[in-house]
């Protein structure tokens, strides 16, 4: 009797224990290299910084589309009460969102409420040397981890339920002037990142960690050493401090086994005197094996740059039937189409105005004008030092097969002088103003059809914005301005549908995600993170 | 990261950039900086006179300082002419490093390391920059050439200016309240912003995380009902307007339901030539505008 009992109450309460597995299991399902491969078959998640491992931060969810998006209301919004640029782009994994904030806090949230399941911020050290503000991207995920670059240039890894530090290994010395501010990218076990410090006289690098340990596995420096090919393309001793940092998560190939990363300025920015050469690889495009970090091929936009023209975009990759190309504009102001299987450039166009160039060479990449450099009273130069886009993502739409990206109008007058290199000092070689201009800068959301290179339609910012592009399947295209304004946009036509104050300039790159048969989306704007869905 | 900045760099009397890692240990720091602030090492500049710091200086004020103070710091759009020997936020040592270190609350200057573009400086920087500035600024207080009595008289009678700018309280509210315009602005802005207003516009609303002012722009509007008005955009975005108009009448409009809107960067300020204003009258109203600034 008693015993039947016992067999009755543990049969329910194992009964129990399974519903309650199986009701929590979405929840504690890890995140394998196989789920990041087939990130298009689940999505209602986002589990990397462009969304897939192509870059295009494109979403297949439609629920939100052309005809209902102006009855989109915000859900709830998350605090992080830091100031300074909130870059973050969220990832979310099965109900849960992972983002980072200012000074290097990292947080998971109850996608439903926005409520913290925990929260993070490393202890920085007082001197370190980020160039452009105390930001970061966002977190990459693998099993039980999220992947946290560091304004001190530590790579870190939390526990994803607890935000606990599972390990913790230094990449370089930040007091060079090293530090991390992109999301990582994860390729198999792999932990893959690079550094930013172009303002400092670095030497680039891109390293990659195994997940499980921290343990480096490889590093590939951007500027090559003696004996290595491309050395010869640095003056003396230039190549020590010659920069190419690389700040912007890369892309990765499966079919053949390659990911992209591109590289910013060579050091000093604005003055090319002592480093004569095409300074290699600096604002390149980087073809690597992610096994190894061996370089495959390279492909370098503009050459011995003197005006900060990073080529720190996601390189996006796109096939147009047989063709398997990478997308990018440029921070110089082109639109490049390249062959990714060889490297070899298919054409450039500019997609804002340019003045730095006007000729090409017999591949089609654009040429630097003599008479561009920078001077010391100042060099009136577009695009100007921020660029003709920059960091923020663009997108690309596989139903309208546009790409769409923010476009700045804004010209400087750029000056040189010559300046000693010290370590962990700020090393530009001299710097960039505003041009006093009659009319003000602007700045565009551009479609460019990508068979053309010709832009299908803009969408005018009142000031250069520095907000990123989402597209999806609903037709719709979502991007910030430096006003607050969050828009939804038609993604044919580039009218606008709706939009949201958010109080703030947009400094970061939006997503998508699903949950409980509801689509929302979400941006960091100001402080705050917000999330938006039909009601 | 303004406010963090403030609250977490503070400059220790040890003269290094201390973190606060406890309560306790940033009551210790402020206690000593209110002790020992005034007397301590720091307040002098350990680089004066030196050339080789102020040509260090040199390129750090270049890659930090020149974007808003101009090249040679002398004065840009946006931040004053700082080789004037006078300094609105004092020109102690001290207080030139407080200013680039902590910025000045209620203006463009934003705490050393938190401008949205280029890096922070450490503290041997700073003093660089200060080395750099001093060896650049004039010796003595240059005498305000003019007669600011009479630059008053013009402002408030013939002149018309307080039609549309205020000083200290008095005048109009059209265009930017002048009232420390003096010391903010090179002589040669200001006698550009008087002779054509509409080269450069002034600059207004500057909001905490967008890169750019909005402008006294002019604008045209035609509302729903039929009604037109002209004044200043005193903020805009792509969706709404908030305008000013000629008689001082605040306007907030969404752009979708206006008949017409029509922007222009000619300033609603005439340009006041030779025959409106000479040389003479001013220079008198230019020295009144310095005498107040700095006041």
């Amino acid at each position: 009797m008693r015993s039947k009992w016992i067999k009755a109450i543990f049969f329910a309460v194992s009964m129990a224990m399974l519903v309650s597995i199986v009701a929590v299991l979405p929840a504690g399902a890890q995140v394998t290299a196989q789920r990041l491969l087939d990130s298009g078959k689940e999505p209602q998640n986002w589990l990397m910084y462009s969304g897939d491992y192509a870059g295009r931060r494109f979403s297949t969810l439609e629920q939100i589309n052309i005809s209902n998006a102006s009855k989109l209301i915000p859900k709830w919004a998350y605090q992080t009460m830091a100031g300074g640029k909130f870059e973050t782009t969220l990832l979310a994994v099965d109900g849960i969102l992972y983002g980072t904030g200012q000074d290097n806090r990292a947080f998971a949230l109850d996608a439903r409420s926005g409520r913290p399941i925990w929260q993070y911020q490393r202890a920085l050290p007082a001197d370190i040397r980020p160039c452009c503000g105390r930001v970061n991207r966002g977190l990459a995920i693998l099993g039980d981890k999220v992947f946290l670059g560091t304004l001190d240039a530590h790579v870190i890894a939390l526990d994803a339920k607890t935000g606990n530090v599972v390990w913790d290994v230094t990449t370089v010395d930040y007091r060079g002037g090293y530090s991390i501010t992109l999301a990582p990218l994860v390729i198999k076990n792999l932990v893959i990142m690079g550094v930013s410090g172009g303002e400092y006289g670095i030497r680039g690098f891109i390293d990659a960690y195994d997940a499980a340990t921290g343990e480096r596995q490889w590093r590939f420096y951007t500027v090559p050493a003696p004996g290595e090919p491309g050395h010869d393309t640095w003056e003396g001793e230039s190549w020590k401090i010659g920069g190419a940092p690389a700040w912007i998560t890369g892309t990765y190939d499966s079919a053949t086994n390659t990911t992209f990363w591109t590289t910013g300025n060579p050091s000093p920015s604005n003055r090319g005197e002592g480093r004569a050469g095409d300074n290699l690889y600096s604002n390149s495009l980087l073809a690597l094996d992610p096994d190894t970090g061996k370089l495959k091929w390279f492909y370098q936009f503009s050459k011995h740059d003197e005006h900060d023209y990073d080529a720190t975009q996601v390189p996006v990759m796109v096939d147009q039937g047989e063709k398997h190309l990478i997308m990018q504009a440029n921070r110089d102001g082109f639109f490049y189409v390249i062959d990714r299987s060889s490297g070899k450039l298919v054409y450039a166009t500019p997609f804002a105005k340019v003045t730095w160039s006007d000729s090409k060479d017999a591949s089609g990449t654009p040429i630097a004008r003599k008479d561009a450099s920078p001077t010391l009273d100042g060099n009136r130069v577009c695009p100007g030092a921020a660029g003709a886009t920059n960091w923020m993502s663009p997108t690309y739409d596989p139903q309208t097969q546009l790409f769409y990206v923010t476009a700045r109008e804004q010209c400087d007058v750029f000056s040189t002088a010559p300046q000693a290199y010290e370590a962990g000092h700020a090393y530009y070689g001299s710097a960039y103003f505003p041009n006093d201009d009659a009319a003000p800068f602007t700045g565009a959301l551009r479609a460019i059809d990508p068979s053309t290179g010709k832009i299908r339609w803009e969408w005018k910012h009142p000031s250069p914005t520095w907000s990123g592009v989402l597209s999806t399947a609903g037709g719709l295209v979502f991007t910030g301005d430096a006003e607050g304004n969050f828009i939804a946009l038609d993604a044919t036509s580039g009218k606008a549908l709706w939009h949201f104050q958010c109080g703030a300039s947009v400094y970061s790159s939006p997503m998508t995600f699903e949950l409980d048969g509801k689509q929302y989306v979400a941006v960091a704007a100001g402080s705050a993170l917000f999330t938006f869905a039909l009601p | 990261m303004l406010a963090r900045n403030r609250a977490e760099r503070r400059f220790g009397t040890g003269g290094r950039f201390v973190r606060e890692s406890s309560l306790l240990a940033g009551i210790v720091i402020l206690l000593c900086m209110a002790g020992a602030a005034k007397l301590s090492a720091q307040d002098k500049n350990p680089f004066a006179n030196d050339a080789k710091a102020a040509k260090l200086g040199e390129s750090q004020f270049r890659a930090n300082c020149a974007f808003c103070h101009g090249l040679g710091a002398r004065g840009g759009g946006r931040g004053p002419d700082l080789t004037r020997a006078q300094k609105r936020h004092g020109n102690a040592d001290a207080d030139l490093f407080r200013t680039i270190n902590e910025g000045v609350p209620g203006t463009a200057m934003p705490p050393n390391g938190a401008t949205q573009q280029g890096v922070g400086m450490t503290e041997e920087e700073i003093w660089q920059v200060i080395t750099y500035i001093r060896s650049v600024q004039a010796k003595a207080p240059t005498q305000i050439m003019g007669n600011a009595a009479h630059g008053k008289e013009l402002f408030y009678g013939n002149a018309a200016c307080s039609t549309c700018h205020m000083i200290q309280g008095k005048g109009g509210r059209l265009g930017p309240d002048l009232s420390t315009t003096g010391s903010a602005r090179s002589t040669e802005y200001l006698v550009e912003s008087v002779r054509s207003p509409s080269r450069r516009l002034a600059q207004g609303i500057s909001e905490a995380m967008k890169e750019f002012s909005q402008e006294y722009e002019t604008v045209t509007v035609v509302t729903a009902d039929g009604t037109k008005l002209m004044g200043v955009v005193l903020n805009e975005d792509n969706f709404t307007l908030q305008m000013m108009d000629t008689r001082e009448q605040l306007h907030l409009l969404q752009k979708d339901k206006l008949r017409s809107y029509e922007k222009s960067r000619g300033s609603l300020m005439p340009p006041y030539d030779q025959k409106m204003l000479s040389d003479k009258d001013l220079q008198d109203l230019i020295a009144y505008l310095l005498t107040v600034g700095g006041q």
